[in-house]
């Protein structure tokens, strides 16, 4: 192709509803635009009223795919306003609680999602009637995850459980116990998957990404730590807004979020890996190592192998804490509204996840800002798409059109997510 | 039908965080049996491949909330036999529609910087209010072994089995204690339709009423309750503007309680 364009209207295989244009003339991409026409449906305004304590149910509801995520950073963010920490065993119960949803939601997009574009089918349902066998182990995987969040949160998606403070109900040592032998076969198949990843063919890509996740000094990051980058940033999260903006573009109902100095920049399972590789259980660096990546990875195709690495180490993590669980005392610590800025940050599975809240001294919220994944992986996918199509032209639309959407795909967008997103449209003049 | 003689099924978003058609893909035990016998021939969220309609089973997630939604409706209605709504955006509007309450320029400005590059109704509404629906399931979100039911019964063209009773049904079944009268909390059980086998009460807090008013609900009676315990109108206001906040009985309510 030398002129003309890749059009998607609508994407599949993400969550929410997005397109995709790119347009060639004299074989340079002119134009990509990566559209989101998700309706917007303005959480942030809403917010604004309601109390503290409502915070956690109404925010899950921006993704059925990573409630949890929203519930976490929300309840940091708190919190903080609130100049309270949750430690010991709550703090425990809630890494516990992401790992489970890590693991669904890793299980989700690397075989439901991502694996057919590799494999060339055209869903999971396809590549059933050939992989009857590892679809099957991925779905019991993507429950093992599911049953996680199900014990901690009450139900995987939109969980109830969670409050300001710690949770409403706790776990007895025996619930947490049948999780336990699951987690020993979801462990051992994710080292099956990490290795099935690592089989799979890449296209041959790769860029100078600023990479942007958390960083905590003894764990590899989920619900704290510093925001760190790959080229230097090191700051902690009240400080994120300094650092960050986001932009309105025409074409999207999302906002773009750019780095003030650098510009675009890369979030989710790449970034946390490579920037926190050290932080990995033995297990699962040994396992990254024989599926030959290293220490670092600048092939956003190969996020399926690092989500896999992920997965794997969040079975362990997920048994570590189980092990080791003594029941707190209470469900909750006391909350004590007061007038104050609270800001948090967690690690969604698609990657950091920015909350503030202005709450009065009654505990309402008087203002709301929530910066998700997708919304900051934007623009980095726009500018994959002009290096990744040039050298691509050779191919049919087709071809063409399905490499694009699998580029996409490798940064699991989450377009619920990001209006609070996207459509795949590639034009062509024919001149 | 399907070439293959199976029912032909899609799936639709409208606006929505995607969880109730995720409800579809957490079915890990049950995914592959309902693909022997329905043909999923238009589902986005799983599949690049699209089979053209018409549709046996259509199931709406979502809200109506942009005038080229509102257009889009009547198509998704005019390529399905059956159109199922599901969960809490589909068949109440969702908490989006938090901002039928409000003017919805101002909600605009405070998430966007340019306003005009968003197009945007000022109300979220039901897909009921739209097209004809023949099957309306509840839930923020549904309970996927409904969502299980709902099919199976269609194609078996029998009645789908979803009680319409409140939740406190639910918690005497358990043998759940009953935190109204034992502890007074703000719980909408009494007027929130059945369908999570009593959650919130189980895991020791108090139902928030996501899937919605049970049939005829006594609103009034249990809002009275509150009032005489002490509780502001403007609480009684947020308790009902949840996720079916535009749901009749518990927008009427909340109206009610409004100064």
């Amino acid at each position: 192709m030398k002129n003309g364009s890749i059009k998607v209207d609508y994407l599949a295989r993400v969550e929410g509803e997005g397109a995709l244009l790119v347009k060639v003339k004299n074989k340079v991409v002119t134009d990509v635009k990566f559209r989101i026409f998700e309706p917007p449906r303005f959480f942030e305004a809403f917010l604004r009223g309601r109390s503290y304590n409502e915070v956690p149910d109404i925010v899950a509801r921006i993704c059925g795919i990573c409630p949890v995520a929203y519930q976490m950073s929300s309840v940091h963010a708190i919190e903080n306003a609130f100049g309270i920490q949750v430690t010991g065993p709550l703090r425990e119960l809630r890494r516990l609680l992401y790992c489970g949803e890590w693991i669904e939601s890793h299980a989700l997009h690397v075989f439901m999602l991502h694996a057919p574009d590799f494999l060339g089918y055209q869903d999971v349902l396809q590549m059933a009637k050939d992989h009857g066998d590892l679809v099957k182990q991925a779905l019991e995987l993507k429950k093992v995850g599911n049953d996680i969040v199900n014990l901690i949160g009450g139900r995987e998606i939109h969980p109830i459980n969670v409050r300001v403070g710690g949770f409403y109900r706790l776990p007895t040592k025996q619930e947490l116990a049948t999780l336990a032998e699951r987690l020993k076969w979801a462990m051992e198949f994710s080292v099956k998957m990490v290795k099935f990843t690592g089989t799979l063919t890449f296209p041959d890509f790769e860029r100078d990404y600023e990479y942007v996740a958390l960083r905590h000094q003894d764990e590899y990051p989920f619900n704290e730590g510093r925001l760190v980058s790959s080229k230097g940033l090191d700051i902690s999260v009240p400080e994120y807004e300094a650092h960050f903006a986001e932009e309105h573009v025409e074409h999207s109902n999302a906002l773009q979020s750019i780095c003030k100095d650098s510009g675009a920049y890369f979030v989710g399972p790449l970034a946390r890996y490579n920037l926190n590789f050290d932080k990995l259980t033995k297990t699962a660096q040994e396992s990254a190592r024989s599926a030959k990546l290293g220490k670092t990875c600048n092939n956003p195709f190969k996020s399926i192998i690092v989500r896999s690495v992920e997965t794997l180490h969040a079975c362990e993590e997920a048994l570590r804490i189980i092990a080791q669980y003594q029941g707190p005392e209470t469900p909750a610590v006391t909350i004590k509204p007061r007038a104050g800025t609270g800001y948090g940050c967690t690690e969604a599975p698609r990657g950091i996840l920015y909350h503030r809240y202005r709450i009065d001294d009654k505990g309402k919220i008087l203002d709301a800002k929530i910066v998700p994944p997708t919304s900051q992986n934007q623009k980095t996918i726009e500018q994959d798409l002009r290096e990744f199509v040039p050298p691509r032209l050779k191919l049919t639309q087709e071809q063409l059109t399905w490499q694009c959407e699998q580029a996409i795909r490798n940064y699991d967008p989450c377009i619920s997510c990001a209006t609070h997103f996207l459509r795949l449209d590639i034009q062509t003049d024919e001149t | 039908m399907a070439k293959s003689g199976k029912p032909k099924l899609a799936v639709w978003k409208f606006s929505s965080c995607d969880g109730c058609q995720l409800s579809l893909l957490d079915c890990e035990d049950e995914l592959l049996a309902v693909a022997e016998k329905v043909d999923i021939a238009n589902f986005p969220e799983a599949s690049r491949a699209v089979v053209k309609g018409p549709y046996d089973v259509s199931l709406v997630e979502g809200s109506i909330t942009t005038p080229h939604d509102a257009e889009r409706i009547h198509r998704v209605r005019r390529s399905s036999k059956l159109l199922i709504t599901i969960g809490a955006c589909a068949t109440a509007g969702g908490i989006q529609a938090l901002r039928n309450f409000k003017n919805v320029n101002e909600f605009i400005s405070i998430v966007y910087a340019n306003p005009q590059y968003i197009e945007t109704l000022n109300k979220s509404t039901a897909i009921a209010d739209h097209v004809h629906v023949d099957f309306e399931l509840r839930g923020c979100p549904i309970n996927k072994y409904q969502l299980v039911e709902v099919i199976s019964a269609l194609l078996n063209g029998r009645k789908p089995n979803i009680p319409p009773y409140s939740v406190c049904v639910e918690c005497k079944r358990r043998g759940t204690v009953c935190g109204l009268v034992s502890h007074g909390s703000y719980c909408l059980g009494p007027v929130t339709q059945a369908g999570c086998n009593a959650l919130c009460p189980t895991y020791h807090r108090a139902c928030f009423g996501c899937y919605g008013p049970k049939e005829t609900p006594n609103t009034a009676s249990l809002s009275a309750l509150w009032e005489a315990s002490g509780v502001p109108q403007e609480d009684l206001v947020r308790l009902y503007r949840g996720f079916n906040a535009y749901a009749d009985a518990f927008r009427k309510e909340s109206e009610a309680h409004e100064q």
